[in-house]
C-alpha cells in the first residue's frame, strides 16, 4: 500500500498570535514556523503503517512558497521517503489545496491519503472531505484508530458525544484526531538522512489543477477582551453572588 | 434568497442546535428550508416543521441516511442545492464532516465555524483557535457554511407550521459503510448545549473526585467537562475535555474547578456568560478570565457548594 501525507507550514502552537496594527491579517513576521500537530499526528501514523509491513511507500506533500520545504524535511526526518513541494502562494483556498491533492494522488496511485483534520492556522477542517468529494472516495475524518483489513479500513472516529467506527474501501482519505498517537521526536541521524531524501518541486499547472478562490479576507481582530471579575472570600459570597448579582443560579 | 439548514438530529428528536441555525438563517434573511436526513426520522420531521419562521421541511428518509454518512448526505444535499442561495451545516462533528463535501462538489468553497452574520455574504470567524476573529466575504454563487451553535440564540421550538415534502432520492456510496458506535450515556445535557458547566482540572486528583462536580451538576441542571490536563490524566474520557482540542461551550455559568487556565482550555470556554474559578493556587491564569473568582481548596469549597444550592 502506497500512503500518500498531505502536511502544512504553521505557525508554532506555542507561539502567541498577534494581530497586525492595520487589522489586515495576522503577524507572521520572525514567527517560529513548525509542522501543524495534527499533520504530525498523520506522518507518525504512515510510519507507522510502513514499520508494520502494512505500506511500502510514505510520501509527504506540502503547497505553499519554498519556505514549506523546512515541514517536508521535519517530515522525512520522521520516516517519510520522499516529498514533493506543489509551489504556491501559502495560505491557499482549501478547495484550491484539495484540487492539488487530488492531482498529486492521482499520479501517485495511492491507496490512503492521510491528513490532519485542521489546521490551527485557518481552522477550517474542510481539505480532507473535500479531497475525498473530489476523488468520490470514502473519508474517515476525525480519527483516533486506523486498523488495515485486507483492502479496507476500519477507522474510530471521535465525534460529538462519543465514538463512531466506519469500514472504507481502499483508496480511502483519512484526518486524524489527536489521540490517533503520539509523534515521535526525529532523531539526529534520521535529521541528517532525511537532507538526502528526495524533494521534488511541482506546480499546480503542471499537475494540470484549477484553482478556486472565492472567499476574500477583509480584516482580522483581535477577539474582545475579558475583563477579571472580582474575588469573593467564601463559598456563601459566591452563591449570594450567582443569585442576587449575575442571577444565573435559582 | 433562500436558505437551506442541514439538520442535526438522532432520527427521534432534533438536536438543539438546529434552533441556533435558524436564527442565524434569520439573520441572513430569506425563505428557510430544512432538510432532515435519516431513517425512520419521522418525529424529527415533525419537530423541525413545528419550528418557528421554516418554510418547509424536506425529509429523506432511507437506510442510507441512518447515520448521516458524509458520502451519501452530500450527494442528496447536492441534488436539493438548486435555487438555495446558502446551505447552512451545524459546526459540530456532523456537520464539519459533511459541509465540505457538499462545497466541493458545488465546485465552492465553504466558510467554517461562523460566529457572526454582517451582511449576506460576509461573516465573521474565528482563526487561530480564537485568538484572532476574522471577516470574511464569499463571492461564491452559492454560499456553504458551518455555524458555530453556541454563537447564536436558539430560534422558537414551536409555532411553526412548515409543510413536510418527502424526498425519496436514495444516494448510497458503495465502499463505506457503518460499523458501530458507542455514545456517552448521561442523564446530563449535552456538553455544548448546557446553559451550565461544571468542569474539572489537574486539580480533581482523581476520577472518583468528580462525583463531586456530579453532585453539584444534579443540582444546577449542568453538564460536566473536563480540562485537557484531567482527560490526559485518564481522570475522565476525552468527549468531556472542553477547550481548543476538545468541546467549544458558551453557556450562561461555567464553573472551573481546580482548573489552573491554560490558552487552549481559555479557548473553549471564554465566551461563557458568567464565569467562576475555584482553585487554591491564587496566582492561576484563570482568574484573570473569571467573573467570581474563590481561592480555597476544592475538596472543602465544592461540597459545601452543593449544600448551599
Amino acid at each position: 500500500m502506497k500512503v500518500l501525507v498531505a502536511v502544512k507550514r504553521v505557525i508554532d502552537y506555542n507561539v502567541k498570535v498577534r494581530v497586525k496594527s492595520d487589522r489586515s491579517d495576522v503577524d507572521l513576521a520572525n514567527v517560529k514556523m513548525a509542522l501543524n500537530p495534527f499533520c504530525e499526528i498523520a506522518v507518525e501514523e504512515a510510519v507507522r503503517l510502513k514499520e508494520a509491513g502494512t505500506a511500502e511507500e510514505v510520501v509527504v506533500v506540502s503547497i505553499g512558497s519554498k519556505s514549506c520545504q523546512e515541514q517536508l524535511r521535519t517530515a522525512l526526518a520522521l520516516g517519510a521517503d520522499r516529498a514533493i513541494q506543489v509551489d504556491a502562494q501559502d495560505q491557499l483556498d482549501s478547495l484550491s489545496v484539495a484540487r492539488i491533492l487530488q492531482k498529486v494522488a492521482e499520479e501517485e496511485s495511492a491507496d490512503l491519503i492521510l491528513l490532519g483534520k485542521q489546521a490551527i492556522d485557518s481552522d477550517n477542517n474542510q481539505t480532507g472531505q473535500m479531497l475525498a468529494a473530489l476523488m468520490d472516495r470514502p473519508q474517515a475524518t476525525f480519527a483516533s484508530e486506523v486498523v488495515v483489513e485486507g483492502d479496507a479500513l476500519k477507522v474510530t472516529r471521535e465525534i460529538d458525544g462519543g465514538l463512531q467506527t466506519l469500514s472504507l474501501k481502499l483508496p480511502a482519505i483519512v484526518t486524524t484526531d489527536l489521540r490517533l498517537n503520539e509523534p515521535r521526536y526525529a532523531s539526529l541521524p534520521n535529521i541528517m538522512k532525511a537532507k538526502r531524501k528526495p524533494l521534488d518541486v511541482k506546480t499546480p499547472d503542471e499537475l494540470g489543477a484549477q484553482l478556486a478562490g472565492g472567499v476574500e479576507l477583509l480584516s482580522v481582530e483581535p477577539p474582545a477582551e475579558r475583563q477579571a471579575g472580582i474575588k469573593v472570600g467564601s463559598v456563601e459570597e459566591l452563591v449570594d453572588k450567582l443569585r442576587n448579582e449575575a442571577k444565573v443560579v435559582a | 434568497m433562500s436558505i437551506l439548514i442541514i439538520t442535526e438530529h438522532d432520527n427521534q428528536s432534533l438536536k438543539p442546535v438546529t434552533l441556533s441555525l435558524v436564527t442565524a438563517a434569520q439573520q441572513i434573511g430569506g425563505d428557510i428550508d430544512l432538510l432532515v436526513a435519516g431513517e425512520n426520522a419521522q418525529p424529527a420531521a415533525e419537530a423541525a416543521a413545528s419550528i418557528a419562521g421554516v418554510r418547509k421541511v424536506i425529509h429523506a428518509d432511507n437506510a442510507a441516511y441512518a447515520h448521516q454518512l458524509a458520502e451519501n448526505v452530500s450527494k442528496l444535499v447536492v441534488e436539493l442545492a438548486e435555487g438555495y442561495t446558502h446551505i447552512l451545516a451545524p459546526g459540530t462533528t456532523t456537520g464539519k464532516n459533511l459541509a465540505p463535501r457538499v462545497a466541493a462538489l458545488l465546485g465552492v468553497n465553504q466558510l467554517s465555524d461562523i460566529i457572526a452574520v454582517e451582511a449576506a455574504d460576509t461573516f465573521k470567524r474565528p482563526i487561530y483557535a480564537g485568538n484572532a476573529i476574522a471577516t470574511v466575504k464569499s463571492a461564491d454563487a452559492v454560499k456553504v457554511i458551518t455555524v458555530r451553535g453556541t454563537a447564536f440564540d436558539a430560534a422558537e421550538a414551536s409555532g411553526g407550521s412548515a409543510t413536510v415534502e418527502a424526498c425519496d432520492s436514495v444516494h448510497q456510496h458503495a465502499d463505506v459503510s457503518f460499523v458501530g458506535e458507542e455514545l456517552a450515556k448521561s442523564d446530563r445535557p449535552e456538553l455544548t448545549a448546557a446553559s451550565v458547566v461544571i468542569s474539572g482540572g489537574r486539580g480533581m486528583g482523581n476520577g472518583e473526585n468528580f462525583d463531586m462536580l456530579n453532585k453539584v451538576a444534579d443540582k444546577l441542571g449542568a453538564a460536566v467537562g473536563a480540562s485537557r490536563a484531567a482527560v490526559d490524566a485518564g481522570f475522565v474520557p476525552n468527549d468531556m475535555q472542553v477547550g481548543q482540542t476538545g468541546k467549544m461551550v458558551a453557556p450562561e455559568l461555567y464553573i472551573a474547578v481546580g482548573i489552573s487556565g491554560a490558552i487552549q482550555h481559555l479557548a473553549g470556554m471564554k465566551d461563557s456568560k458568567i464565569i467562576v474559578a475555584i482553585n487554591k493556587d491564587e496566582e492561576a491564569p484563570i482568574f484573570q478570565v473569571a467573573d467570581y473568582g474563590l481561592v480555597a481548596d476544592l475538596f472543602e469549597a465544592v461540597p459545601e457548594l452543593e449544600s448551599r444550592l
